[in-house]
């Protein structure tokens, strides 16, 4: 009888305390609705690293990680649901990608105490840690896209771009509004006419938008798109004849399925991109032999090396850093929410640790501080080859205009500490 | 055996029309709100509150709304989500306009002020009747989410064009804003709920509601015998557009705290809400709660039985989730087209007799 009683015991403190330590990194992914087709190899890139990370090294610091996803279907409702299951599991931080959900979770994370990762989407002005201390964005936010593109579109026309007509082509949400201000203050700098033509949502119905550029003609037209949007206005563009080497899109309009579905001639079609693109770096070998190889690779393992594969194995690899910033930090394996927010903030990505986890200058080397969550907004742009179905980086890895953004995002911080009774401040 | 008038004696009038005129039923409704009252608040969490009671509450009392416009006064409206819409900038402005008011009226006067626009879009019924109605209330639907993304006086010129809720307060308790506890929420949700269905039931029976049924079954029978259809469907849909300005209101500032127009107020939102309607049971009041608990759960139970239990994968489970909830919908309308409410009503008969049905 006491034995048994004992077992009872036993078993008892074995179910309610955890089994073992874990990282958890929830992923409110999305591989269905009309975002679906960026949202997959997103979802992949983002959980195949942290495999990566248990196959080959046993985790971080030692402790395994464990990817939960959660399907939200970009849906900001869903997305309520997820973070409210996925939080109690002891999430460590979250990425949504979805800018409608990160608005959402931006105050519910705070008061939680649980970073979130937005990396170049969400809320822009989240750049200023002062007030956003839960939220970062590093390495580049759509402030810095948009000022980008401008430069861009500058070195094309030898620095001056005065009266020329550009065309914002955006998706009517919090997502594709998000530039406009930016770029306002552009044009009003460089002299260019700035027109904004908003895509409701889903964005499989542009032809009047479409017939709108081709009555205006401008001389370059941006892209905020997201999900079918993107495959859609490229073909309406090539269905216009646009000339695509005038088309930039933003990092989120430059994905491989975005541009396949109009063949040929989207050949020559811009987009702006925080990472570099391809396969050709060693750690891509690693994932080959120790998830695709070993059948462990999430989803289908066909979007290995993919723009937007590669930009969920970017931000995986920066949370994963920040991680191990953290356990150094507090000198535990075990680490907190809290404990992860104070890692992302001490994070520093250097060359060197680049190049030893096997992705030389996959991104830009940086440190984020307290005062900047944002990191330092460089970006290049890539260029697609229709007949080689690849993105080849056509220029480097370039700043962007501070002295319009930091303004921009002091100004939209401040009002947010205003609204919310936030006081700035490091501590 | 159960739902029996037998033993239970009648002296007035009064007693004789409320609403639940067996003694069996009326234990069960006072139970039902002890329950959601006296011991939900203790153990709510923050999961059940924002993933399934607030959503739950909240789109019954927008499934109320439709019901008394439908199911009521049957006339077809698509525009439920662009009226929801309403309420939610209503209640954004007055919060961010009037902060040191209560939440609780600005809630109300959100769907005062929803109840105006609702009235004007109404207007057309008097002259256009079942599909050409709904037509008519499709153009309100996307014409409202077309002028809250459009004029940014509606969101006070923010950036990206969402609104979010600041913090408010009832009796020195958050119930907006990220402070808010759970049963914070799930309560200040309840006491519009219980308060909204039992005037919505009271009007659905007195002149005004017999007037829209009346206006509803047969028009020009109703004009004969001296009901005004200028009146009654004006006010079918003023009442209607009240219900749902707030439960658009709730939905912004309690449940979801940020809100874009397009993605959250869109027409899905109005089909959404027809399907709990028709799912529950047009012209019941139990079966728009009926209903807004098949939409609302059967999703969240589905996922969590597939994801959570099988271990399935998200895609998988969420396409499997339209599939099931998809073929229930059918199933439902084919074997009680009367929906979830018809089959409450005849349980209740068949307890009645039982267990000696003959």
């Amino acid at each position: 009888m006491k034995t048994k009683l004992a077992t009872l015991a036993l078993t008892a403190v074995m179910a309610a305390s955890p089994v073992m330590a874990e990282l958890v990194f929830p992923s409110l992914s999305y591989r269905t609705g009309p975002y679906a087709a960026g949202g997959i190899p997103y979802a992949d890139g983002y959980a195949d690293y942290f495999n990566l990370l248990n196959e080959r090294d046993g985790g971080i610091g030692g402790v395994m990680t464990k990817v939960i996803e959660c399907e939200t279907g970009y849906n900001t409702e869903k997305g309520v649901e997820c973070y409210e299951s996925t939080k109690g599991e002891g999430a460590l931080v979250y990425n949504p990608l979805s800018t409608g959900i990160t608005y959402q979770l931006i105050p519910k994370v705070t008061a939680d105490g649980i970073p979130l990762y937005t990396p170049g989407y969400g809320r822009t002005s989240a750049a200023n840690g002062k007030v956003f201390s839960n939220v970062f964005n590093f390495p580049a936010n759509y402030w810095n896209a948009a000022s980008l593109a401008v430069n861009h579109l500058l070195d094309i026309n030898g620095g001056d771009i005065k009266g020329k007509k550009v065309a914002l082509v955006y998706h009517n949400s919090a997502y594709g509004k998000e530039p406009i201000r930016t770029l306002e203050e552009l044009a009003a700098k460089h002299g260019f006419e700035l027109k904004a033509i908003p895509v409701d949502h889903p964005g499989q119905e542009q032809k009047s938008q479409w017939l709108q550029i081709r009555r205006d003609k401008p001389d370059y037209v941006l892209m905020w798109g997201w999900g079918v949007m993107n495959q859609v206005a490229i073909q309406e563009a090539a269905n216009i004849r646009f000339p695509m080497e005038n088309f930039v899109g933003v990092w989120w309009s430059g994905g491989e399925h975005d541009v396949t579905p109009a063949g040929d001639s989207s050949n020559g079609y811009k987009a702006v991109t925080f990472h570099n693109v391809g396969t050709d770096f060693p750690v891509f070998d690693e994932v080959k032999t120790h998830l695709v190889d070993a059948g462990k690779a999430a989803g289908a393992a066909n979007n290995i090396g993919t723009a937007l594969y590669n930009r969920g194995f970017y931000a995986a690899m920066l949370l994963a850093e920040a991680a191990r910033k953290a356990q150094e930090i507090h000198g535990t394996p075990d680490i907190t929410p809290a404990m992860m927010r104070d890692g992302m903030e001490a994070l520093e990505i250097t060359e060197a640790r680049m190049a030893e986890l096997g992705m030389p200058n996959f991104g830009p080397a940086f440190a984020v501080s307290c005062e900047n969550h944002g990191g330092p907004g460089t970006g290049a742009i890539q260029q697609w080859d229709a007949s080689a179905k690849t993105w080849s980086l056509i220029s480097e890895f370039g700043g962007s205009d501070m002295d319009v953004i930091q303004p921009l995002i002091d100004a939209d911080s401040e009002a947010y500490a205003a609204e919310n009774n936030i006081t700035p401040g490091c501590n | 055996m159960f739902y029996r008038e037998a033993g239970d004696f009648k002296t007035s009038y009064t007693d004789d029309s409320q609403t639940f005129p067996i003694k069996f039923d009326r234990w069960r409704y006072y139970a039902v709100l002890a329950v959601a009252f006296g011991v939900i608040p203790f153990i709510i969490d923050d999961y059940w509150a924002n993933a399934v009671l607030v959503p739950f509450l909240i789109y019954a009392i927008a499934a109320i709304g439709l019901n008394i416009l439908t199911g009521y006064c049957g006339q077809v409206s698509l525009g439920t989500g662009g009226f929801m819409a309403v309420g939610a900038y209503a209640c954004y402005k007055l919060m961010t306009g009037f902060p040191e008011i209560s939440i609780v009226f600005h809630v109300i006067g959100a769907g005062f002020i929803t109840a105006g626009v609702g009235a004007l879009f109404g207007l057309p019924s008097l002259r256009i009747k079942g599909f050409y109605l709904a037509v008519a209330t499709l153009a309100a639907q996307f014409f409202l989410v077309w002028l809250f993304n459009k004029v940014p006086w509606f969101y006070n010129n923010s950036a990206s064009g969402q609104i979010s809720a600041p913090e408010r307060t009832v009796f020195g308790i958050a119930v907006t804003g990220p402070n808010t506890e759970a049963w914070a929420k799930y309560l200040i949700c309840l006491c519009f709920v219980v308060v909204l269905a039992w005037v919505a039931r009271n009007l659905t029976r007195g002149t005004i509601g017999r007037s829209w049924m009346a206006i509803r079954d047969m028009d020009i029978a109703a004009e004969i015998i001296g009901v005004n259809p200028l009146k009654a469907k004006l006010t079918a849909f003023a009442v209607s557009s009240f219900f749902i300005g707030v439960a658009g209101a709730l939905f912004f500032s309690v449940y979801l705290g940020a809100v874009e127009v397009g993605e959250v107020f869109g027409i899905q939102k109005s089909f959404l809400i027809l399907f709990m309607v028709i799912i529950g049971g047009l012209g019941s009041i139990f079966g728009s709660f009926a209903g807004a608990a098949f939409m609302v759960l059967m999703p969240v139970l589905l996922k969590n039985v597939l994801v959570g239990q099988l271990g399935w994968p998200t895609d998988l489970a969420a396409h499997l989730d339209f599939m099931i909830v998809g073929a229930l919908i059918v199933i439902f309308l084919i074997a009680e087209p009367h929906g979830l409410a018809q089959l409450w009503r005849l349980a209740k008969e068949k307890l009645r007799l039982w267990p000696f049905p003959h």
